[in-house]
């Protein structure tokens, strides 16, 4: 966070805060590498904000330090980190014009007339803001306000760009817009990138990392198809997506890989389930499941039937009941889906070994 | 449609007893005034013409201009310390401020002139510490005098001037705060270029509130400026009850209510009535 056009690389150790008798955020440990694109995503008084406040200098640890590129920075305040930021409702200062809000974090560290000139003219070119340079805050539309937020937060050339949900005022079109915008903002500044927010196909699409918080506490770091495919608990698996849990009995680690009994028949499982105990929850992603109208022979596969189906245009949601009574959603093609309702409704329903998870039963 | 109608007709009924008095009681007599300019004590624009041309009267006038240009500057001034305290600071810190601008509202105009006579006359008690602890060998003037007269009056002001600073600090968003501090901005620099022009608006307001406020007092300065120090209020009354001069009298209201009409009408273009209060 002090070199100037340098990606900064973090290390939060043990990071905790309390605010008053309520824990913010519990012991928290966590890396962010040299430019990488981490996004920090929970429900709401999750502690992701607070990690990030933190990040930022406005809100002091109760516990732990805060290391950037080596240096102990946890009781250095904000004005002093100078990490970027961009924040939810982007905070530019109305009473300002576009290039003089984008001009202030160089005025303030008493920039050459000619460097800020040159320095805003070139951001306000990568954002696409030319045309605009002496219009006010309140004469711009929420993703240009968007623009202005980020190009005052990278044109100092802050090791880290810290963004508050900057997303959540935009239309949905408009979002797809900025994402990509900001994605490209990353790879041509390479700056690391600290992205907090709550909507779980944003954190999946834009990050090379993804941190999942829940109650104060982080629960899994990974790249997005490793939380995806091998979530930590039932907490990670849920909240990234729609998920099926079948319950498992019998599980069995042989050499030739494990096995367990799903619904009285015996299943495949990836990799070793050492540990796990003879009883687990067996997770699938809908869209990893499949209909078939019999049993192949040395595959995945349990009886069920077609209750409801959705349309969706590109494919269709259908929901089935198990023979056991579990309630399951695969996103099938529209033909498969026709077909699966028009056969009495009662169809095999199969999945490739590896896209199965286990989950501790019942607990999260 | 007919719920509109009936609650604009509500509002209005609930409106009209003060406008009945306002007309009674102020415009009505106001008008009388207004004869009295153009036929006392010959019909014609004698009076008017005597007012360009009264050098006492100008006098009077520029001395009320400018009393009133520094007592709005430091009452404005002081009274931003206080709020940013108020708004902005711990709670043990708003108490202190909040009693500081509420006491002197629950004592009359009349016992605070006379506290401060007592305060800052020739034996008064800040003149008897200075020259108890050998500070001053004489005491100093500091009230019958211009001095005497703003110290009366901004004290009473401040408590004027601090509603419309509370109401615009109050409505500034606190991220945007941050959002300067994040982006290497000192605290220092902060309250300069962000949150003192981000109050703009309330600076405006209380400014005008505390310059219209001082054109026409009159109680603060006849008595801390013991005659020696005479504003524009303590001229027209001299006027009407001392010098029996009722037409010069009653232009110089007129002229004086103009003047504030106009300031006001150049206020509302730049502050919403709703950001005095």
């Amino acid at each position: 966070m002090q070199q100037p056009g340098r990606a900064a690389e973090i290390k939060a150790i043990g990071i905790g805060k309390s605010f008053g008798s309520f824990r913010a955020l519990d012991n928290l440990s966590l890396d962010i590498g040299r430019g990488e694109f981490l996004t920090l995503l929970g429900p709401s008084g999750s502690g992701k904000t607070t990690f990030l406040m933190i990040l930022a200098g406005f809100v002091q640890p109760s516990d732990g330090r805060l290391f950037s590129d080596g240096i102990d920075i946890t009781e250095r305040p904000a004005e002093q980190r100078a990490a970027g930021m961009v924040f939810q409702g982007y905070a530019l200062f109305p009473h300002m014009s576009v290039e003089a809000n984008i001009a202030f974090p160089l005025k303030v560290r008493k920039k050459s007339a000619a460097d800020i000139k040159r320095r805003v003219g070139e951001m306000i070119e990568r954002v696409g803001l030319n045309g605009h340079e002496k219009k006010l805050p309140a004469q711009l539309s929420g993703g240009q306000q968007q623009r202005v937020a980020l190009a005052r937060a990278l044109v100092f050339e802050p090791g880290v760009l810290l963004l508050d949900e900057p997303f959540s005022a935009l239309d949905k079109g408009l979002r797809g817009q900025m994402q990509a915008e900001m994605k490209r903002l990353h790879q041509e500044t390479g700056t690391t990138f600290v992205f907090v927010t709550h909507d779980q196909s944003e954190a999946l699409a834009l990050s090379s990392r993804v941190a999942i918080f829940n109650h104060g506490e982080l629960l899994q770091v990974g790249a997005p198809d490793e939380v995806y495919d091998r979530p930590a608990n039932r907490f990670v698996a849920e909240f990234l997506g729609e998920i099926n849990m079948l319950p498992l009995k019998g599980i069995r680690s042989a050499d030739d890989g494990a096995t367990g009994l799903c619904e009285d028949r015996t299943v495949s499982l990836r990799g070793s389930a050492n540990g796990i105990g003879s009883n687990a929850i067996l997770a699938i992603r809908p869209e990893y499941m499949s209909i078939a109208s019999e049993a192949a022979a040395g595959e995945n596969g349990i009886a069920a039937t077609a209750t409801n189906s959705t349309y969706l245009g590109a494919a269709t949601r259908l929901d089935l009941t198990t023979r056991h009574g579990a309630k399951v959603t695969v996103s099938v093609p529209n033909e498969v889906a026709a077909a699966a309702l028009s056969k009495g409704n009662s169809v095999w329903l199969t999945w490739p070994a590896e896209k199965g998870f286990l989950l501790p039963d019942g607990g999260r | 449609m007919r719920a509109y109608l009936s609650d604009r007709m509500g509002a209005a009924l609930l409106m009209a007893p003060l406008l009945l008095f306002l007309v009674l009681a102020y415009a009505w007599p106001f008008l009388g005034v207004v004869k009295w300019s153009f036929t006392l004590p010959t019909p014609g624009l004698g009076q008017y013409n005597a007012l360009l041309t009264d050098e006492l009267v100008q006098s009077v006038f520029i001395r009320t201009l400018r009393i009133a240009a520094i007592v709005t500057l430091v009452s404005v001034a002081a009274a931003y310390a206080i709020t940013v305290v108020w708004v902005r600071g711990t709670p043990a810190q708003r108490l202190v401020a909040e009693f500081c601008i509420l006491v002197p509202f629950w004592i009359s105009v009349l016992t605070r002139a006379f506290g401060w006579v007592a305060l800052l006359s020739n034996r008064g008690l800040i003149n008897t510490w200075l020259q108890a602890i050998g500070f001053i060998s004489e005491p100093l003037a500091l009230v019958r005098n211009e001095f005497g007269v703003i110290v009366g009056m901004t004290h009473f002001l401040i408590p004027f001037a601090v509603f419309p600073l509370a109401s615009a600090m109050r409505s500034l968003d606190d991220r945007v705060l941050l959002a300067a501090r994040g982006l290497g901005s000192s605290r220092m620099r902060t309250f300069w270029s962000v949150f003192v022009p981000m109050t703009r608006s309330g600076i405006i307001g209380s400014a005008m509130i505390v310059f219209v406020f001082s054109l026409g007092f009159f109680v603060t300065p006849a008595i801390l400026g013991g005659g020696r120090s005479v504003m524009i209020a303590e001229l027209i009354y001299l006027r009407i009850f001392q010098s029996p001069d009722w037409g010069l009298g009653a232009a110089i209201s007129v002229v004086l209510v103009l003047f504030v009409g106009a300031l006001m009408a150049i206020m509302f273009r730049f502050v919403r009535p709703k950001q005095l209060i």
